[in-house]
């Protein structure tokens, strides 16, 4: 068992998601990088699916009733074990007794505290994922408070062998440099002007301080419509449609442009124009308030390949642990 | 006798949504065709149970699928869904759904305070949102609106934006349907169970949070129970599916208090009928046919 002693601004226990339900309005939720959630699984021997606890923007402090393995990835957070600096991305021992202290984020936003045998809260719909919206899922339905004592699953065999395993630098995201975020623009993207849609992927878009698991909400160039006779049921403002289907990721345009993050709306009235491709959904997640960033037009079959190209990355950080 | 006029729908446009989803538009306009057609897309999709896509999302006149595409290329996913839609003919499509008993209490003193509280955010700030709708749809009275709206049942058409709420469309021909804006500010605060309607849509808000649908009452029944303590949540959370027929009835406090007090202590069970729904009996005599369904549903 851990027992929060310090939750950290946003704390909420995470897996990949849970799926098959979006059709009822339930978005998947899971870890916003899981890049970071899925490595900081490997290095413990977990399976990529056992649940983490995501930080946001700041760390939490941990008490450990019992010897664990534990591995901390995602944004660069200052982490000690009882004052004693730890690395991120390698596997670490706590000792029964010893509390583990993480600090606020220098580079990226997010980071997940991996621990072996993964934090057992009871799986709602296959997933132990938090939804905070309404309540469910994960540590009752809620982000970690001061005193929540944690379950943890039984250990994966061998976990102690693991203790000292690093992830090779060159596998470490620099969150902080990445500023291009690639998109497949199309969706409802005829609502759009010609021009607009050239100024979406040339100039810069500043990440606003109303961005969170459901959605960043972003600032930069105006937008503009194409003007229309509204269709039937749309509703009278040139951004509404007839309420459709969000992609995750997907980009809607209210006017200012929110990207539909893992606690997404999964529909509504508001015209979407593109959606940002699976792979970078995780370099957005890690983006902080104030951050610029560009997004970049690709097609399905680039979307793909990038996807590829992580899981080639991932198969490797794998191996290289075994 | 009225019938529903007929849509020639366009060719639908099939949309990447990054690399792991297909959003395919049937068309711009709202329309009966445009989502039978999604829902007899849908359900086929679902029936045959494709390796790889995992998310099958029926909307108002389009539709979603959500795929793994180390399983099912994205290009092949078009394919599908074209092949798909090849063999699906309305004209030979029912299906096998629910009427339901929808109590409201229009005018509630809850949506009233919340409405009163947003005015600045309204087209019409010295109106009420019933007021400002009767008047825009060309009724004398909101009661003449009211009876107009729990007049003729509401085919659920699209389930989201959160668990639980549906996007309910009136099953009255097209001159005879309300239209209304959002609001041009969304507000930050909405009751539960609110009844609100925007553009050609009642929705009913399943836990209180923001909104932009002009708010005309709210409903003692619950639309998401996550506890499912009531009988009628046994197999899912939520209760509305798409397709299902909501029969909105005026209820007065009363009668509100009495099924919340049933709803709170668990015991309320929903009055449900179940219903084979006929899309080209429905076209050819919409008033005939809800006469049909309300008399299954009131005997």
């Amino acid at each position: 068992m851990i027992t929060v002693s310090r939750p950290g601004v946003l704390s909420t226990v995470q897996d990949l998601g849970r799926f098959g339900q979006y059709h009822i309005g339930m978005p998947p939720s899971g870890a916003m990088d899981p890049f970071a959630h899925r490595v900081g699984n490997y290095l413990v021997g977990n399976d990529e699916d056992a649940a983490t606890i995501e930080m946001t923007y700041q760390g939490g402090a941990f008490e450990f009733d019992e010897d664990r393995v534990v591995a901390l990835c995602g944004a660069t957070m200052a982490a000690t074990i009882d004052d004693e600096p730890i690395n991120m991305w390698e596997a670490v021992s706590v000792e029964a007794g010893q509390t583990l202290d993480i600090q606020y984020a220098s580079n990226g936003a997010r980071s997940y505290l991996a621990v072996a045998g993964g934090i057992d809260v009871e799986p709602l719909m296959d997933s132990r994922s938090t939804y905070t919206l309404i309540g469910l899922g994960g540590y009752e339905g809620r982000s970690l408070e001061e005193g929540d004592e944690l379950a943890l699953g039984a250990p994966p065999e061998g976990a102690t062998d693991r203790i000292g395993s690093a992830v090779d630098d060159e596998y470490i995201p620099d969150y902080d440099s990445i500023d291009s975020i690639r998109v497949v623009f199309g969706l409802c993207d005829y609502r759009l002007t010609d021009a607009c849609k050239e100024r979406m992927t040339t100039e810069p878009w500043t990440v606003t301080p109303d961005a969170d698991r459901v959605g960043y909400r972003l600032e930069g160039p105006e937008l503009e419509f194409v003007e229309r006779e509204q269709p039937f049921g749309a509703g009278t403002d040139q951004s509404n449609v007839v309420d459709l289907g969000y992609p995750v990721g997907s980009i809607q345009v209210p006017q200012q442009p929110i990207v539909l993050m893992q606690d997404a709306v999964t529909g509504g009235g508001y015209a979407t124009v593109g959606t940002v491709i699976s792979v970078d959904r995780g370099y957005l997640a890690q983006k902080r308030t104030h951050q610029e960033l560009y997004f970049e037009s690709v097609n399905v079959d680039d979307a793909v390949a990038a996807r590829k190209a992580q899981q080639e990355t991932l198969a490797a950080i794998r191996k290289s642990l075994e | 006798m009225s019938t529903i006029e007929r849509v020639t729908l366009p060719d639908p446009r099939y949309e990447f949504g990054g690399d792991d989803h297909v959003f395919v538009e049937l068309d711009e306009a709202m329309s009966f065709d445009a989502n039978f057609e999604a829902m007899a897309i849908t359900q086929q999709l679902r029936k045959k149970d494709i390796d790889g896509i995992f998310e099958i999302c029926p909307a108002n006149a389009s539709y979603m699928v959500r795929f793994e595409p180390e399983t099912i290329d994205p290009h092949t996913v078009v394919e599908t869904l074209k092949s798909v839609a090849e063999e699906t003919d309305l004209s030979e499509y029912q299906w096998d759904t629910r009427i339901v008993d929808f109590p409201v209490l229009y005018e509630d003193e809850w949506t009233h305070e919340t409405l009163m509280r947003f005015r600045d955010n309204h087209q019409d700030p010295d109106a009420t949102d019933l007021e400002y709708s009767a008047q825009l749809n060309g009724f004398d009275s909101v009661d003449e609106f009211i009876d107009a709206h729990a007049g003729a049942p509401h085919m659920v058409t699209m389930v989201g934006f959160v668990p639980g709420l549906p996007w309910c469309f009136q099953m009255v021909p097209k001159d005879e349907q309300i239209e209304v804006p959002k609001y041009v500010q969304p507000r930050t605060d909405t009751p539960s169970r609110a009844v609100g309607y925007g553009g050609a849509f009642t929705a009913i808000y399943p836990v209180q949070g923001a909104g932009g649908y002009q708010l005309y009452g709210r409903t003692p029944l619950e639309v998401l129970d996550t506890d499912q303590n009531l009988a009628d949540f046994a197999e899912s959370m939520v209760f509305p599916q798409p397709g299902d027929i909501l029969d909105f009835r005026r209820i007065d406090r009363t009668e509100y208090d009495e099924i919340r007090e049933q709803i709170e202590a668990g015991t309320y069970e929903y009055t449900i009928e179940s219903v084979s729904f006929s899309p080209e009996e429905f076209f050819a005599d919409p008033h005939g046919y809800n006469e049909m369904l309300t008399e299954v549903l009131r005997g």
